[in-house]
C-alpha cells in the first residue's frame, strides 16, 4: 500500500512536482552511475544476464556483464530485475495537447488553414505539461512529438527528451519531419480551403511540391533578382523536397497509404506512415518502397470509419514482412488524454511480438526511424545514459517501472 | 438504424419471413451436462480450486470443486481445461456498446427514455465483448443529462432482437437502473442546467414531484377513479424512488461525488457511484456513507478538467478503506476487449488481486442486484463462465472461451470470432443477420 499512498501524494502534490521538473544534467554530485539488471536488453544484442551499465558524465560508458566490468568506487549504483534502454514514443501530441484539453492548453492543431508546414513544434512545447511526467514515470525517456493529424499539413514536429525547464534544455531535434493527413481527418473543419475528397487532397499536396520545385529552380538563378523571396512554407517544403525533412503522413485505408506512397515515389520523398491501420492488407507493396510505419496505439479504437479494421497484430504483420516498426501513443481527444507508449507495446508483445521485438519499436527501431539512433534507443558505449528499469517483464499488467535515468540523471525512483 | 442495418446484408423481406419463422431465435439452454475439468477454477466466492472442475447443466451451474471428488455426470461433454483457468463471465457495471441512445437534446431529465429502445445487438462492439469474457453489461445511456433514461441489464447471448439480451425479474419485466450524472457534461444551454447548484436543484425538484405522484397514488388505493393520471415519467421515477431500480451515477470530483450522496440521502434512492475519478480523496466518507463505487480504469488522467486527478489508485484506496468497488469499461472509453487488463493496473497501483477480480465479476453482480444469478462460481448460479490460457491478470493471457447460460457464445478457435478478438479486415462491421434458412443467400450477396 506504500504505492497508494503515494500515488496519492504525488497526484495532490502535482502543482508542486511541476515547479522542480529534473533539469538535465549528470547526477549533481558528478558521481558515476551504475545500474545493474537481472536482464539487461542493450537492443544491440541478446539480453545480459546480469548485466550493468555504467555511465559517467552523462554518456554510457560500458555495457556488459556485471562480471566483466569494474564499478568504479564512488559510483551510485541501481538495481532491478530487468533494464531497458530508455523508452521512446515515436509520435505524440503531448507537450503540444496538454491534459485539461482547454482550449488555451491545445496547441496541436491550427485549423485556419489546411497546409502550414511552417508551424514550429519547438513554439508550442511545454515542457512543464503535466503529461510528460505521466510517461516519464513509465519510462519514457524521449518523445517524438509536434504538430497532430488533422491538416493536410499541420506543422513541424521534433524529438525531445521527457525532461527540462526550457524546449532548448529538453531538445534533440528541433525539426523532425513535417506532419500530414490523407483521409478523412484532412478536413478539421468547414472550411472552403480543406479539400472536400480525397483526390483533391492528393492533388493539393503535389500542386504544393510542384510549386516548392520550381522555387528551389529559380532559387539557383544566377541574378539575384530573378530569385524568390524568402517563403517560411516553402522553405519546409524544399527541406522535403531535398531529403532533409521526412513526410509524415498519417493515413489509415489502404487507399490513403497507396496515395502517400505514390506521392513519395513521384517528389523522390523520404516518407514515414502513420497510423496505418490497414498497412497489413497493402504491406508488400510498403515493404517494396522501403517505407518505415509508426503504426498507431495497439489499443487504438476501431469502431466505424477509417479504423473500423483496425488491428492488435499490425505491428506483427509488419514486422514479419520485414518493415520497420515503431509504436506510438498517437493523439486523444477525449479520456485518457495520452495513451503510454509501453502499454501499446506491451499489447504488439501479446499479438505476435516477441518481448525483445515489441521493445525494439519503443527503443532501437524507435530511434532508427526518427534519426535519432546515434543518442538514444539502446544501451552501447556512446550513448546517451537514458535507462528505465522495472522490477519484472516490462509489459506485464502487473510490473512497475521503478527508476528512470536521463542523460545519467536518476529523474525518476518510485514504482509505477 | 436497425432496419437500415439489416438491409446492408439481405432484402429486408427475408429478415422479416425468417424472424416471423422463429429461425432467428437461439435455442434454448445445452440438452447435455458440460464439464470444464481440470483447469484452475477461480470462483471468486472462494479460494482458486485446483486441478478443479465445473459442471453445467441446463443453463445453470450444478457442480463446482476439486476434480479428485467432484462428481461429473456420466453423459456430461468433457472440456479439457487441464493448464487453463475458469473463471465467472465478467460483469461489466457500465458499457456504451450497442449504439444505444435514450435522453435526446429535449430536456435535461428523461426517466422515461428507455435505452433498450434502441440498442442494435448485431453491432461489432457485442461480439468483441464477448471476446472480452464479458456475458452481463449494464448498457447505459450517456452523461449529457442529469438523468438521460433507463438502462438495461443485457446477457450476452447470441441475439436476434434486443428481447434476447433481457434479464427479467419474476413478473417477466426486463431488468435495468437509471442512469444519471453531475458536473459538467451535464452543464450546457437552457434547458439544461449551468451550474452545479442548479444541476442539484433541478433533480431535488423532479423527486419532490415524484414523491408527490406516489402520494396521489397511495392515497387512492387502488380506485381507478382517484387514482391519477399514468405517467412515463413519474412511473420511471417510482421505480428509482420505490428502489426496484438502482441509480448509476456518473460523477467525478470529489464535490460531486458528495452531492451524489446527499441527494441519495434526501430521497431515500440506491445509487451506485461511477468512475469517481476523485475518491480517493474522499474514501473514508464514502466508506461511513456506505457507498458503492464503479470505477473506471484510463491510462492517464485529464481529457476534461474534472478528470484531472484521476489515479490508477482509486481502486486500491477504495479497497483499503473498506468501500465495494467494481470496475468498469465504459466501452468505447475503454476497449471491452481488455477488460482484465484494467484490473490489471490496478492490481500494479496496489489494489489486491482477490479484490481485483472480484471487481470484474461479483463486486459488478451485487452492484445490479443480480448476485443471486452472476458473478460467482458457485451450484445454481447461470452458468456463464470464461476459459483463459492462464493467469488473468497475465499481459499474453487470452480468453479462449466465452459461455452465457451453458451455451458458447464465444470461441477464440472459430476463424469469425477471432476477428472480432484481435480485429483486421471486417472486424468493426455489424455481424452478419443469423436466419437459419437464408444464411447461404446472405453470405452470397454479402
Amino acid at each position: 500500500m506504500a504505492v497508494t499512498r503515494r500515488h496519492a501524494a504525488v497526484v495532490a502534490a502535482a502543482g508542486l512536482l511541476a515547479a522542480c521538473l529534473p533539469s538535465r544534467a549528470a547526477e549533481p554530485d558528478g558521481r558515476p552511475l551504475a545500474i545493474r539488471g537481472e536482464t539487461v536488453y542493450t537492443m544491440t544484442g541478446p539480453p545480459i544476464t546480469d548485466g550493468v551499465v555504467l555511465i559517467v558524465d552523462g554518456k554510457i560508458t560500458s555495457v556488459g556483464s556485471a562480471l566483466d566490468i569494474p564499478l568504479p568506487p564512488a559510483a551510485r549504483v541501481l538495481t532491478g530485475r530487468v533494464v531497458t534502454p530508455g523508452l521512446i514514443d515515436a509520435h505524440t501530441v503531448v507537450g503540444l495537447s496538454g491534459f485539461l484539453n482547454q482550449e488555451q492548453d491545445q496547441d496541436q492543431l491550427d485549423k485556419g488553414e489546411p497546409l502550414q508546414p511552417e508551424l514550429r513544434a519547438i513554439d508550442s512545447y511545454n515542457p512543464r505539461e503535466r503529461l510528460i511526467e505521466w510517461l516519464r514515470d513509465f519510462g519514457i525517456t524521449t518523445i517524438h512529438t509536434g504538430h497532430a493529424p488533422g491538416g493536410l499539413v499541420s506543422g513541424q514536429t521534433m524529438v525531445v527528451k521527457t525532461v527540462g525547464q526550457t524546449v532548448e534544455e529538453a531538445t534533440i531535434l528541433p525539426v523532425a519531419m513535417v506532419a500530414a493527413t490523407l483521409g478523412e481527418d484532412s478536413r478539421p473543419g468547414d472550411d472552403r480551403k480543406s479539400p472536400g475528397t480525397r483526390s483533391k487532397a492528393v492533388a493539393m499536396l503535389r500542386t504544393e511540391f510542384v510549386k516548392t520545385q520550381d522555387y528551389l529552380r529559380k532559387q539557383d538563378l544566377a541574378d539575384p533578382e530573378k530569385r524568390p523571396d524568402r517563403d517560411l512554407r516553402r522553405e519546409t517544403f524544399a527541406d522535403v523536397l531535398r531529403g532533409k525533412l521526412p513526410l509524415l503522413v498519417t493515413v489509415n485505408r489502404a487507399t490513403d497509404i497507396d496515395a502517400a506512397l505514390r506521392i513519395a515515389a513521384e517528389f523522390d520523398i523520404r516518407l514515414v506512415l502513420d497510423s496505418a491501420a490497414e498497412a497489413y492488407l497493402i504491406a508488400d507493396r510498403i515493404k517494396a518502397a522501403g517505407v518505415p510505419v509508426i503504426v498507431h496505439p495497439s489499443m487504438r479504437r476501431g469502431g466505424m470509419g477509417e479504423t473500423e479494421n483496425i488491428s492488435f497484430e499490425t505491428a506483427a504483420a509488419l514486422r514479419a514482412k520485414g518493415i520497420p516498426v515503431a509504436l506510438q501513443s498517437g493523439f486523444e481527444g477525449y479520456v485518457p488524454k495520452t495513451r503510454v507508449a509501453l502499454f501499446e507495446a506491451a499489447i504488439a508483445a501479446a499479438n505476435g511480438l516477441t518481448t525483445e521485438q515489441a521493445l525494439a519499436t519503443i527503443t532501437s527501431d524507435a530511434a532508427t526511424i526518427l534519426g535519432v539512433a546515434d543518442r538514444v534507443g539502446s544501451l552501447r558505449p556512446g550513448l546517451d545514459g537514458d535507462v528505465a528499469i522495472f522490477d519484472g517483464d516490462p509489459f506485464e499488467y502487473t510490473t512497475h517501472c521503478i527508476g528512470v535515468v536521463i542523460d545519467g540523471r536518476v529523474v525518476g525512483d518510485e514504482a509505477h | 438504424m436497425l432496419a437500415h442495418a439489416s438491409c446492408r446484408h439481405a432484402p429486408i423481406g427475408f429478415l422479416i419471413v425468417s424472424l416471423l419463422l422463429g429461425c432467428g431465435v437461439p435455442a434454448g439452454a445445452q440438452e447435455k451436462p458440460v464439464a470444464f475439468v481440470g483447469a484452475e477454477v477461480v470462483p471468486v466466492s472462494g479460494p482458486p480450486i485446483s486441478p478443479g472442475v465445473v459442471v453445467v447443466a441446463r443453463g445453470k451451474i450444478i457442480a463446482v470443486g476439486p476434480v479428485a471428488s467432484t462428481e461429473i455426470p456420466a453423459d456430461a461433454e468433457r472440456i479439457d481445461c487441464t493448464a487453463k483457468v475458469v473463471m465467472p463471465g465478467l460483469v461489466d457495471t457500465h458499457s456504451h456498446v450497442g449504439d444505444g441512445w435514450a435522453g435526446d437534446g429535449s430536456g435535461p431529465i428523461q426517466p422515461d427514455v428507455r435505452v433498450l429502445d434502441s440498442i442494435n445487438v448485431r453491432d461489432a462492439g457485442f461480439r468483441k465483448a464477448r471476446a472480452g469474457g464479458l456475458t452481463t453489461l449494464n448498457i447505459m445511456p450517456g452523461s449529457g443529462h442529469l438523468l438521460s433514461g433507463q438502462t438495461i441489464y443485457a446477457k450476452l447471448r447470441d441475439a436476434s432482437t434486443i428481447d434476447d439480451f433481457f434479464i427479467r425479474d419474476g413478473d417477466g419485466r426486463p431488468l435495468g437502473g437509471m442512469k444519471m450524472a453531475n458536473g459538467t457534461n451535464s452543464q450546457k444551454d437552457p434547458p439544461f442546467p449551468g451550474t452545479r447548484s442548479k444541476s442539484a436543484a433541478l433533480v431535488r425538484q423532479k423527486f419532490l414531484k415524484a414523491q408527490d405522484y406516489r402520494r396521489k397514488v397511495k392515497d387512492s388505493k387502488d380506485d381507478p377513479a382517484k387514482s391519477p393520471d399514468r405517467d412515463l415519467e413519474m412511473e420511471g421515477l417510482l421505480d428509482v424512488l420505490d428502489g426496484r431500480v438502482v441509480v448509476h451515477h456518473h460523477c467525478h470530483r470529489a464535490d460531486d461525488i458528495m452531492t451524489v450522496l446527499r441527494l441519495r440521502d434526501e430521497f431515500g434512492f440506491k445509487v451506485v457511484l461511477h468512475h469517481v475519478s476523485e475518491a480517493w480523496k474522499v474514501a473514508d466518507q464514502l466508506a461511513r456513507a456506505g457507498a458503492a463505487c464503479s470505477v473506471i480504469v484510463v491510462d492517464s488522467p485529464g481529457g476534461k478538467i474534472e478528470a484531472m486527478d484521476l489515479s490508477l489508485a482509486t481502486g486500491a484506496v477504495l479497497e483499503k478503506a473498506g468501500v465495494p468497488c467494481a470496475i468498469h469499461t465504459d466501452d468505447p472509453i475503454t476497449d471491452s476487449r481488455l477488460f482484465l487488463r484494467t484490473a490489471g493496473l490496478a492490481v500494479r497501483a496496489g489494489m489486491s488481486r482477490d479484490k481485483a477480480l472480484e471487481a470484474l465479476t461479483l463486486a459488478g453482480a451485487k452492484m445490479l442486484v443480480l448476485d443471486d444469478r452472476i458473478g460467482s462460481l458457485d451450484v445454481g448460479k447461470d452458468a456463464d463462465l470464461i476459459v483463459l490460457s492462464g493467469d488473468p491478470l497475465g499481459l499474453r493471457t487470452k480468453v479462449l472461451q466465452t459461455w452465457v447460460e451453458g451455451r458458447k457464445v464465444f470461441d477464440r478457435d472459430d476463424p469469425e470470432d477471432r476477428l472480432y478478438a484481435v480485429g483486421g479486415y471486417g472486424a468493426g462491421r455489424e455481424q452478419k443477420a443469423h436466419a437459419c434458412c437464408t444464411d447461404e443467400r446472405f453470405s452470397e450477396t454479402k
